[in-house]
């Protein structure tokens, strides 16, 4: 017998962004008891509002299928005797209260056992989630948790004030901080009741009458197609914000949009302001004209079903209008200073205790990006120029109130006060880019002044022992150098990775790990493309992804895996051979030397590998990868022949160190676009990478 | 309509009649009700309590010489105290609002996460920022932490922003424009105190001068602290007049960072200076509550 099961776990309003992830945990935990206590179930459902985090499941067993338990006993050498049970058999039989013929035998890595096969009657499902369900609730994960009763009492995200519980139809009992589970939920603070008797079968419509939609994913559609009705015919449309509709949906019970307007003047403020205005202080989406030209609406969305009397909008156009006046007034009162005349002021903004003032970076900042424009052979003034003021609005009255628009505001506030072009708009871009997704700056000074700040961060907290570790990474140290890896690449930035960690071994390996982050995880190249491309040189890192393209590029070619393997064997000849008492050359410093060149394969190996030599050379001084990595594959039947008819170990130590020689050079010549013996096999081709070992001499 | 002090006389009485104490105003200046004493003593230990008072609140920073709409140099808060938070604390809250005539069926209200934390007091809480058709109205914390100790009965704190609230519920664009009385506007009473406290704060307050206070303050409370340990009766010892010190040099700093006295490196040590004193004195009001001393008290 099975039956549908329902908890609905009641509480004051949890933190919207807090909601998924305590779903996510609450099903795992709950999967983890049904596996453990043996329970049958249908899939586990979840979901949530601000107040209430729920989770059903179809088909749970009524109750534990039974089971075994094969308990051990004394050896069967000491429980028999002469076929007979002996003390500690009667003694055992004893203690599992049966008969000594209920006993049966078992064989051990120790020898054979007598042993008790004893059967476990299964528990009701109900008896055992009326044990486990409290401290199942109280294990979720939550990024913060609170005490609500007195000291030492449950911990939760906010406080539990009521409990769902049903299996079927009966209530599985349990208490958590004096609150009992029923089958009474509660309804929307405004449009529901305080009681809501529900069953396992009209908990949505119960709900539903009562002001609540249960599932956020209908919030969602609810919020985007009223918006879609609001707006319908007055060719408008809202900017498309995911996060915000992620947030909303998590906010309320019942969410309904409301379209309000502002008066047009505001419309002078730069579209920046607005937008943050009403995104990140009002949770309000901007709307736009069908050119994209911002308009003078917004859409709030109301955790109530409607406004039938404007108050709502009214209400929140009131504060809108506020708060554009405050922006109207921070904007008029922030460009009587000059952003040059607010540098000192930095000397009062922390940038981090150990590390000191925003005047302090700013000096290193502007030190550090002339370093980098003469390294990116440009003209250092703009990005000096850039740096100097680019900090500048953080003394603004409109950044201490919209910390979001730092950078941005410091650009047009620039841009106002006649800062070339190419000035104002690296100040607006230099926290950019602020993650993976995130365009980098479009300009040259720009990406120069965006890298001067976040390698001085970089260096500065590595530098005082402020490293990120684990999950912690308060100053999000890994974002800015994922920022700089992103600027080199993308911004074809040749500047040497090790000078940019300025001799910091730990911040070099840092950057190093963003490095291949980005590759693998960004840009999805194989982890063993990006290993042998880095293991030949990860400073120059435009250069490291044209690299990886040639690779991707000639990887599926028949030649290439083949040779791989082989350029893996021949490293690994040289490193057993490096290890003898005469060892070749260091590498690629030898000769060849033609006349202890044995005629057939192996001449025809050198020949063949003289000819691409400088082909290869050529191609790779214009950084042509692609064409030098195919002039290398070519030469695999040479080196397949040289492997099967040549003895690398031959018994003359000349002509040996010759051809180990020979290989060395084969080898550094590839090594320098790729560490080849880092390529792992793709299934089809593995058989042919198989390695053989070298007989010794 | 409502006036600013219907407002307030409405709300008093509606906490009256949940079992608070009405308290007049605290007579040192804070910068948020949460540390008058009402609030940061008489949270911790673990005596239930129920007050509720309005408290002008002094944030030198803020002030905009009365010419900015919203912003102020010194509001009013009412400040509630539910210690413990019963359980139905958020509808009582809500019945507050109805309680001043706004009807919630025919408004929107959200509990949007807003944490609480205050360095300069050791304290900290979780809650929200309440929000009435988008304006922040209130804002309600569960208190976790006071002068660096957890506290033995969780208390609700609401902190309502009166003139917000009587904006909202008057629909007026500007503070100063509300009505506290008939006849008489909240600039007509407090338009000159905003304006000469900001002249102070920003252009005339002596820096020389409010570093020696501060410094005096910090010096006296210091001074009574480290007296309590061998201060015979307990009870007697004089742990509010040293919390007053500590609130004296709240606000003097508060008035040097207004001022731009106050640099980078000063910044968090003179911060720490203050903590320091907050949780002295909170420990001399947790001892001087205990069970032990309490009974040293009755045996005398």
């Amino acid at each position: 017998m099975s039956v549908p099961f329902l908890r609905e776990i009641g509480t004051e309003e949890i933190p919207d962004w807090m909601i998924e992830p305590a779903l996510a945990s609450l099903s795992s935990l709950f999967g983890g008891l049904l596996a453990a206590e043996r329970l049958a179930a249908g899939a586990i459902r979840t979901d949530g509002t601000p107040r209430r985090l729920v989770l059903r499941t179809v088909d749970l067993a009524e109750r534990q299928a039974d089971a075994e338990e094969l308990v051990s006993g004394p050896p069967v050498s000491a429980a028999y005797k002469d076929g007979q049970p002996t003390g500690a058999a009667l003694g055992f039989a004893r203690k599992m209260g049966v008969d000594v013929a209920a006993l049966e035998r078992h064989d051990t890595p120790r020898g054979e056992y007598v042993a008790y096969r004893r059967k476990i009657a299964g528990r009701t499902a109900r008896e055992i989630l009326a044990e486990a369900l409290p401290d199942l609730i109280l294990k979720i994960q939550w990024p913060k948790t609170m005490v609500w009763g007195a000291k030492g009492g449950p911990r939760f995200i906010r406080p539990i004030r009521w409990l769902v519980a049903l299996a079927g139809a009966e209530v599985v009992p349990f208490e958590i901080a004096g609150v009992h589970s029923g089958a009474v939920s509660v309804g929307h603070r405004q449009l529901g009741a305080a009681h809501v008797p529900v069953t396992i079968e009209d908990f949505d419509r119960q709900l539903y009458e009562n002001g609540v939609i249960v599932s956020a994913a209908v919030r969602r559609i609810k919020i985007g197609a009223k918006i879609d009705a609001l707006l319908m015919g007055r060719g408008l449309r809202i900017r498309e914000d995911a996060a915000l509709l992620e947030t909303l949906a998590y906010i309320t019970e019942r969410p309904s949009p409301v379209l309000g307007s502002f008066d047009r003047e505001y419309l002078s403020l730069p579209a920046e302001v607005l937008v943050t205005v009403m995104r990140h202080h009002q949770k309000y989406f901007s709307v736009e004209d069908a050119e994209g030209v911002l308009a003078s609406h917004f859409v709030a969305v109301m955790n109530t079903s409607s406004d039938p009397e404007g108050l709502v909008r009214q209400g929140n156009e009131r504060v809108l209008r506020a708060r554009f006046n405050d922006a109207r007034f921070f904007w008029t009162v922030d460009l009587k200073k000059t952003l040059a005349d607010r540098v000192a002021d930095l000397a009062h903004v922390t940038f981090q205790t150990k590390l000191g003032s925003y005047l302090a970076k700013t000096k290193r900042v502007q030190k550090l990006a002339r370093k980098l424009a003469k390294l990116a052979k440009t003209d250092p003034a703009p990005v000096e120029r850039a740096a100097l003021l680019a900090k500048c609005d953080l003394t603004t009255d409109m950044v201490k109130e919209l910390t979001e628009l730092q950078g941005v505001m410091g650009g047009l506030y620039a841009r106002e006060q006649g800062e070339p072009e190419e000035v104002w708009r690296a100040i607006y871009e230099h926290y950019k880019p602020a993650s993976m997704e995130d365009a980098i700056p479009a300009t040259l000074t720009g990406r120069l002044l965006s890298l001067a700040d976040k390698l001085d961060t970089l260096q500065g907290c590595f530098e005082i022992g402020l490293v990120p570790t684990g999950s912690k990474d308060p100053l999000a140290l890994r974002r800015a150098a994922q920022g700089v890896v992103k600027i080199l690449v993308e911004g074809g930035l040749s500047l040497p990775l090790s000078k940019l960690a300025a001799g910091d071994q730990p911040l070099a390996e840092f950057l190093l790990d963003r490095v291949r982050y980005y590759f693998k995880d960004i840009r999805g190249f194989r982890y063993d493309e990006v290993n042998a491309v880095l293991a030949a040189g990860h400073d120059d890192l435009p250069d490291v992804e044209s690299r990886l393209a040639a690779i991707q590029a000639v990887r599926p070619t028949e030649n290439f895996e083949p040779l791989a393997a082989s350029f893996k064997r021949i490293k690994n000849i040289l490193r057993q051979a490096a290890g003898q008492a005469e060892p070749p050359a260091p590498q690629g410093q030898g000769q060849v030397q033609v006349q202890l060149l044995e005629a057939g394969p192996e001449t025809e190996l050198f020949q063949a590998f003289e000819k691409l030599r400088r082909r290869v050379k050529r191609s790779r001084a214009k950084k042509q990868y692609r064409e030098a990595l195919e002039a290398i594959a070519s030469i695999r039947p040479q080196v397949d022949l040289f492997f099967d008819k040549v003895l690398v170990n031959a018994p003359d130590p000349d002509v040996r160190r010759n051809r180990l020689t020979l290989l060395d050079q084969l080898l550094s010549e590839s090594s320098a676009i790729a560490d080849f013996s880092e390529i792992v096999a793709t299934e089809a081709s593995a058989s042919a990478g198989a390695e053989k070992t070298e007989p010794q001499p | 309509m409502e006036t600013f002090q219907d407002v307030l006389f409405k709300l008093k009485k509606y906490w009256s009649d949940r079992g608070c104490i009405i308290q007049e105003p605290y007579d040192v200046e804070v910068g948020a009700g949460t540390m008058a004493p009402e609030t940061f003593l008489r949270v911790l230990g673990p005596k239930p309590y129920r007050v509720a008072y309005v408290q002008p609140s002094r944030r030198p920073a803020d002030g905009r010489y009365g010419e900015n709409p919203n912003r102020l140099y010194k509001h009013m808060q009412l400040q509630v105290i539910l210690k413990p938070s019963p359980a139905d604390v958020i509808d009582q809250y809500l019945g507050s609002l109805e309680a001043i005539g706004i009807d919630l069926r025919k408004h929107d209200i959200k509990f949007e996460e807003d944490n609480w934390e205050a360095p300069t007091l050791g304290a900290w809480g979780v809650g929200w920022q309440v929000m009435l058709d988008g304006l922040e109205i209130t804002q309600f914390t569960y208190f976790q932490q006071c002068g660096g100790i957890d506290l033995d009965l969780i208390p609700a704190e609401l902190t309502y922003g009166l003139e917000r609230l009587t904006a909202f519920l008057q629909v007026r664009d500007s503070v100063y424009d509300i009505e506290w009385a008939p006849l008489a506007t909240y600039g007509d009473v407090r338009l000159a105190d905003e304006l000469q406290n900001s002249v102070y704060n920003f252009e005339l307050a002596d820096v020389a001068t409010l570093w020696s206070l501060f410094e005096l303050h910090e010096k006296e409370c210091q001074r009574l602290l480290a007296l309590y340990p061998d201060y015979a009766d307990k009870h007697r010892f004089p742990v509010l007049p040293a919390y007053e010190h500590v609130l004296k040099c709240s606000h003097l700093f508060n008035l040097l960072d207004s001022r731009g006295a106050i640099s980078v490196t000063e910044r968090v040590a003179v911060i720490g200076r203050v903590r320091k004193l907050a949780l002295g004195a909170a420990a001399c009001w947790v001892d001087q509550q205990s069970p032990v001393q309490a009974a040293v008290e009755v045996a005398q």
